[in-house]
């Protein structure tokens, strides 16, 4: 089994602040990690290698930085890491991406083919899940979204059977290799990397691809030439026009609080009222 | 492409084309995916047509809902509630492949049919099924595709769909245009648009597309569907009364408190995204972008500093109610009525309130 695992280097989003006067992220001081939603695609796909034997290739594309991401990643257990760098894809969107990500894939099977395609179900900057499915498109991979369990891969077979999640219920699907899964978070526990294997993946090389490593053949499909969606603007969310009508509570005012906001409630929303006390006495 | 065509508008950042080609100005009209499975349509669907309306009419075009399935599902009722809800005609393709959701074969429906009838907006709702479907559409026909949308509409310069997300981990906002390319395609989380008014007088038309899809040609099998037990099911985007703590609860068992209120008012209990993180409830019960998008007649927000993504998952509810010690916390900027106190000291006083006031309207209706 070769399965290629894709992770992106994110900015924790819980720890980014934004400037309170002119909007925009201040970005010092805030720590790279691995997409935590990757990391149930890395663990799934090394439990596969567990169990059948095979490769994990990781594949990040990113600025030369995303490397500690990907050395983070070798150490869990990881056999290859490609990171694709080049200025030239700067400013892609998701068709861009999936694009640029498709062609170093491609690029990966050359030396071996992969069977399986491994994604996080969506990275925690874009929140978008587009990354995935445009990948198994553009590779005619069959395409396994939002997997909460892989019941089996059958590598002789060329099959793989996996659960799904859909609304109000979870789909059974079977499908023939290649494929692609994004997996659900929540899914499965990630291995520890011991010291020695940490000591031992800053040692292992990571493959460094600019846009002509990584096959991209058509230039005019990377970066923000390649990307149909244009920002039009960026701003902070707009005031409310209401001004909020404020209580104070300390110890001596806080039922007069409670009781005041209570009437305001009900005095705005009267069906709420009605329909509330109907439930209270049910 | 040719260079040697008349003076154009001055191109985007990197050269890159931001004007509409001559031969993709004949896409018109807006599009809705109407999401169903096992007989039952997402009201999701229903949010969205409330939401083309409005684009088709600013826009002077059609509205169409897009049904796809099997033979033996009740699409033609689906249709009726399309036109009820505002859409003007549906597409409707019926096959036994079509029979429960597939990527394959439904990528390759709705890439033909809007190959076939070009309209110039497609929304689908982002849901696991809409977000599988929209990727992979968007990709087959290389076109723009937005993700969670929060607001929707026209850019009266360009005509183009102007579609508002949060992003950085929703932090902040930003207002997407597909410029140079058609279709147009959004998705739109569950109650984040409000659900349009029925009516039930108005009709529409049904056109009838065949598909010519053979089972042998899909190669991904639905194998079987297993329904969630009900008592899993926690139904945060749809109550009416949510009772969500934060962080300034501070120990996961004064969320006791958010639940006592919650009891009270016969409402569900919500969380922020550390406090779902952190385990004191169930990941279900997170609102915010990452988590539901809820849009109750009453939230109640206790301890939540109101961060914008967690504000764009709650602001569409009628009233808002917050406890928070902090005089300047973001939450007093959007919510209507708040309370400036220990959550600790405020939650149990409010519980009493609310519980008095109830049980003696009750009585005065009994």
């Amino acid at each position: 089994m070769h399965v290629v695992v894709c992770i992106k280097q994110v900015p924790d989003s819980a720890q980014i602040r934004v400037h309170p006067v002119t909007n925009t992220i201040m970005r010092q001081g805030v720590p790279a990690i691995v997409n935590p939603y990757d990391l149930f695609a890395l663990e799934e796909a090394l439990r596969l290698k567990d169990r059948l034997g095979g490769k994990v290739t990781l594949l990040c594309m990113g600025p030369p930085q995303a490397e500690d991401a990907l050395r983070k990643c070798l150490s869990f257990g990881a056999d290859d890491a490609v990171l694709v760098t080049d200025r030239a894809f700067a400013g892609a969107d998701t068709l861009a991406t999936s694009y640029a990500l498709s062609c170093a894939i491609r690029a990966i099977g050359r030396s071996l083919p992969v069977d399986l395609v491994f994604t996080g179900k969506q990275t925690i900057d874009g929140d978008t899940a587009q990354v995935g499915p445009g990948i198994a498109k553009r590779l005619g991979l069959q395409l396994l979204t939002y997997v909460s369990r892989i019941a089996d891969v059958d590598p002789a077979g060329r099959s793989i059977r996996v659960e799904r999640r859909a609304e109000g219920g979870v789909q059974v699907l079977q499908t023939t290799l290649p494929a692609l899964v994004t997996m659900l978070e929540n899914t499965n526990e990630m291995r520890f990397a011991s010291l020695e294997d940490m000591v031992e993946s800053a040692r292992r090389p990571v493959h460094k691809w600019n846009k002509d490593a990584a096959g991209i053949d058509d230039p005019a499909k990377i970066g923000l030439k390649g990307s149909p969606t244009v920002v039009s603007k960026v701003f902070g969310p707009p005031p409310r026009a209401e001004r909020c009508e404020l209580e104070t509570a300390d110890e001596a005012s806080v039922n007069d609080a409670a009781l005041a906001v209570v009437a305001k409630v009900f005095a705005r929303a009267p069906l709420l009222e009605r329909d509330l006390a109907a439930r209270a006495l049910a | 492409m040719s260079e040697d065509t008349a003076p154009k508008r001055p191109a985007g950042r990197a050269g890159r084309n931001t004007e509409l080609p001559e031969h993709l100005k004949s896409f018109k009209g807006v599009w809705v995916f109407v999401e169903h499975d096992r007989g039952r349509a997402h009201t999701v669907s229903w949010e969205l047509i409330g939401e083309g309306r409005k684009l088709a009419d600013s826009l002077g075009v059609p509205l169409a809902g897009v049904l796809l399935g099997g033979p033996g599902e009740p699409l033609d009722a689906f249709a009726a509630d399309a036109f009820a809800y505002g859409a003007d005609h549906c597409y409707v393709v019926r096959d036994p492949v079509l029979a429960g959701y597939r990527n394959d074969p439904f990528t390759r429906v709705l890439t033909g049919l809007v190959q076939r009838y070009q309209p110039e907006i497609v929304l689908l709702g982002a849901t696991t099924m809409g977000r599988d479907l929209a990727g992979s559409v968007a990709t087959t026909l290389q076109t723009g595709l937005t993700a969670d949308c929060t607001e929707l509409k026209i850019d009266g310069a360009t005509r183009a769909l102007a579609a508002t997300r949060p992003t950085f981990g929703g932090s902040l906002l930003c207002t997407i245009m597909t410029l140079a390319v058609r279709p147009q395609m959004a998705t739109v989380r569950p109650r984040v648009m409000r659900m349009p008014a029925r009516d039930d007088a108005r009709r529409g038309e049904i056109v009838d597309v065949s598909s010519r899809l053979a089972e042998d040609d899909v190669v991904t099998k639905l194998l079987d569907f297993i329904p969630d037990a009900a008592t899993d099911a926690i139904n945060l985007a749809y109550a009416d009364v949510i009772v969500a703590g934060g962080k300034g609860l501070r120990h996961a068992e004064n969320f006791r408190l958010v639940r006592e209120l919650a009891r009270v008012l016969g409402g569900e209990v919500g969380a922020t995204r550390p406090v779902a993180q952190a385990g004191w409830v169930e990941a279900e019960r997170q609102v915010g972008q990452t988590g539901k998008t809820v849009r109750p007649r009453l939230y109640i927000a206790a301890g939540i500093s109101g961060a914008v993504q967690h504000r764009v998952g709650m602001e569409g509810a009628d009233v808002i109610v917050a406890i928070n010690s902090d005089p300047n916390a973001p939450i007093f900027g959007f919510a209507h009525y708040g309370i400036v106190g220990d959550a600790l000291r405020v939650l149990p006083a409010l519980t009493e309130a609310f519980r008095d006031h109830l049980a003696q309207r009750a009585r005065r209706a009994a």
